[in-house]
């Protein structure tokens, strides 16, 4: 675990343990909702991965802005979202982040500069980087982070941003989450040589980092955000992660591509919140009754919206050809 | 006739062309152990080793060209692409380089590959992965497009897409890679440009594609026990088209409904619409009537997703105001 400088970041970090803690909540009623029958579609489970997306986004602010992915709830709670309307999303109702329209995989909300998930692999990175040139542009400093996968390196277009990003000096970061897979294929098949090198070769500067530990990922972010605000951008992050739960929710056997015993040891020894949560109480940050008891109200929190979500309105269908075209 | 599933279909038709012609390989995400995302390869890979089914990285346009390239340097790659709505990273390769070898080298060069990939809603997929995109590649000459609608087609069309000299694109409709269907042990092909017409009819005939030929088929049972007698025709490709069979069938009936899973307009179903106005036009009772998906993004929400794509009842609602003169705007 990175070490705190003071402990005069209590807050900070309780709030960032309490971010982690809902993401996976959040995946934990997701799942049960689809292996019940409940969600339409399949979706994809960030559990495993929540340090990389929260030690991120509570290095930005409202005004910054994210791109996300397939696997995007995490990033969506990371940046502030509501769990009410991330599960009627989910479940297709009027009052979900869409309307019912986009779904888990299209999952955005503005008010927190959440750009929107994607169903495109690789398809957030011009999206990405053309929110950033929009901040130079605008002479705000607003940060965007374009997330993405390690499969999603392999897409040419992410090359053509990065040029243009490292040429014209843009607040961008790219936020590799290398989970060591897509889907079903180990990423040492499918990508060959660094992935840091990737960027490097653009003259962007590129960082490898735990991405277990919120503390180094947020430490990491913090310093980069800062830099990117005066122009010091773009810069290239490759975050280590694990996703636990299959490619989606419905892939349950897993043997063929990666061993139980692979899966168990991220759990048992690297899980991004156990690892968190014993460094709060051994620094004497938070009492375990104090965790038990933010642990409870998260849990709470999403049976209610679950709850709330199940019993909402479907859109009315004359919404269907609505916001076909902007007025 | 034993029954197989259409994906069962897909991967027989593929293994039969493997073991006949060598040159034959497969080429994409997750075909190899994974069989791909609908396991419609499974198996492949350990009957033909990863020489021949090749697993790719996520760089879609990178591997249609890799395919364009062996192919005109003799072989026959499949390629796999994951979800049709992908056909938009792919379409410089595909409709620039693919498409045109042939003609822009006066004859010289050929591109025998095949662009397997999918369509279809009502999955819940969202907007990304629900399309129906044959129109865009039918659009572009050069190309061949099929669309089975069964695992009997799914195989025959597979094959000779195999052995053409064309890049062929197909279309499965991935609801259906679990349907069943008598398939023959014997070989078979379906050769391109030749309809089927699924049943005989008088009053008015229904052309549909794909995942549109059980609704149509299901319409015409309903229309059945109204006494309205509806032939149904699956074109099989798209391109080629066979003509002959469907204004044959225009001017028997007078009266024509083409569905088609794309997007209504500028589509598939505009395209054979007037191609019957223009051939069959004094043998016509009523405008033909185009019946494709609403020209929406396809919504995520079941409540609006299901009122996109064209249904049976849908199809008997237009049958029904073709046959009482209704569409005929006499104003
Ligand atoms: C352009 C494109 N190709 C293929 C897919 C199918 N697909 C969805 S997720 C995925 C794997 C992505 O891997 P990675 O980028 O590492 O993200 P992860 O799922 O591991 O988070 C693939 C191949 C897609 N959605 N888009
Ligand atoms: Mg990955």
């Amino acid at each position: 675990m990175a070490k705190a400088k003071t402990k005069s970041n209590a807050e900070d970090y309780l709030r960032m343990y309490r971010q982690m803690v809902r993401i996976r909540t959040f995946e934990d009623n997701a799942n049960q909702l689809y292996l019940s029958a409940k969600m339409p579609g399949l979706t994809h489970m960030y559990s495993g991965e929540e340090a990389v997306a929260v030690g991120i986004c509570e290095a930005l602010t409202d005004s910054d802005r994210i791109t996300s992915t397939h696997r995007g709830h995490g990033h969506c709670v990371a940046k502030g979202a509501e769990f009410k309307e991330m599960f009627c999303e989910l479940l297709g109702k009027e009052e979900g982040y869409c309307r019912g329209k986009g779904g888990s995989m299209h999952i955005a909300d503005q008010s927190h500069g959440n750009l929107g998930a994607n169903a495109i692999v690789g398809g957030s990175m011009g999206i990405a980087t053309g929110s950033a040139l929009r901040a130079k542009l605008q002479g705000a400093d607003d940060v965007t982070v374009c997330f993405f996968g390690d499969g999603a390196t392999a897409q040419g277009l992410m090359y053509e941003v990065m040029n243009m990003a490292a040429l014209w000096k843009l607040p961008v970061i790219y936020a590799c989450e290398n989970n060591g897979y897509s889907e079903y294929t180990k990423t040492e098949e499918i990508a060959a040589g660094s992935i840091t090198a990737r960027a490097e070769a653009f003259g962007i500067e590129a960082h490898k980092v735990d991405g277990q530990d919120v503390l180094a990922v947020n430490e990491l972010a913090q310093k980069l955000v800062a830099r990117a605000r005066k122009g010091e951008g773009p810069f290239f992050i490759e975050l280590m992660t694990y996703r636990y739960h299959g490619h989606h929710v419905g892939d349950i056997n897993r043997a063929y591509y990666r061993s139980k015993d692979e899966e168990r040891d991220w759990k048992d020894n690297r899980d991004p919140i156990v690892r968190f949560r014993s460094y709060l109480v051994q620094e004497g940050l938070a009492s375990e009754e104090e965790i038990e008891a933010m642990n409870a109200e998260i849990e709470q929190d999403a049976t209610e919206a679950v709850a709330y979500a199940e019993a909402a309105r479907y859109p009315d269908v004359s919404e269907v050809d609505m916001h076909v075209y902007a007025d | 006739m034993r029954e197989i599933t259409l994906s069962q279909a897909v991967n027989e038709a593929i293994a039969e062309e493997m073991r006949r012609d060598d040159t034959v390989f497969l080429l994409g995400e997750d075909v190899a152990e994974a069989g791909t995302p609908f396991k419609v390869l499974s198996g492949l890979v350990e009957e033909f080793g990863t020489d021949r089914v090749i697993d790719t990285p996520i760089s879609e346009p990178g591997f249609v060209g890799m395919a364009v390239g062996a192919a005109m340097t003799g072989a026959r790659p499949i390629v796999d692409l994951m979800f049709g709505d992908f056909i938009y990273l792919v379409m410089d390769q595909l409709c620039n380089q693919a498409a045109k070898q042939h003609y822009m080298s006066g004859g010289k060069l050929t591109v025998p590959m095949v662009l397997r990939t999918n369509m279809g809603a009502t999955r819940r997929s969202a907007a990304q992965h629900s399309q129906s995109l044959q129109a865009l590649v039918a659009h572009i000459p050069g190309l061949k497009v099929a669309m089975p609608s069964s695992a009997y087609e799914a195989k025959g069309l597979m094959k000779t897409a195999i052995r053409d000299n064309n890049p062929v694109v197909i279309f499965e409709d991935k609801l259906m890679y679990q349907d069943k269907a008598p398939v023959p042990e014997e070989e078979y092909l379906i050769p391109f440009g030749v309809a089927n017409v699924l049943r005989e009819g008088t009053d008015i005939t229904l052309i549909a594609t794909s995942s549109m030929v059980q609704v149509c088929e299901k319409a015409a049972a309903m229309l059945a026990q109204e006494g309205i007698s509806a032939e149904v025709i699956d074109p099989r490709t798209i391109v080629p088209l066979d003509e002959d069979t469907l204004l044959a069938s225009a001017r028997k009936t007078s009266r024509v409904i083409v569905v088609d899973e794309g997007h209504q307009s500028y589509g598939i179903t505009g395209e054979i619409a007037s191609r019957i106005n223009e051939k069959a036009f004094y043998h016509l009772d009523a405008p033909v009537l185009r019946m494709g998906a609403m020209d929406v993004p396809v919504p995520f929400s079941p409540a609006l997703e299901d009122i996109t794509v064209p249904t049976p009842e849908g199809v008997v609602e237009y049958a029904r105001k073709l046959m009482s003169g209704e569409m005929i705007h006499a104003a």
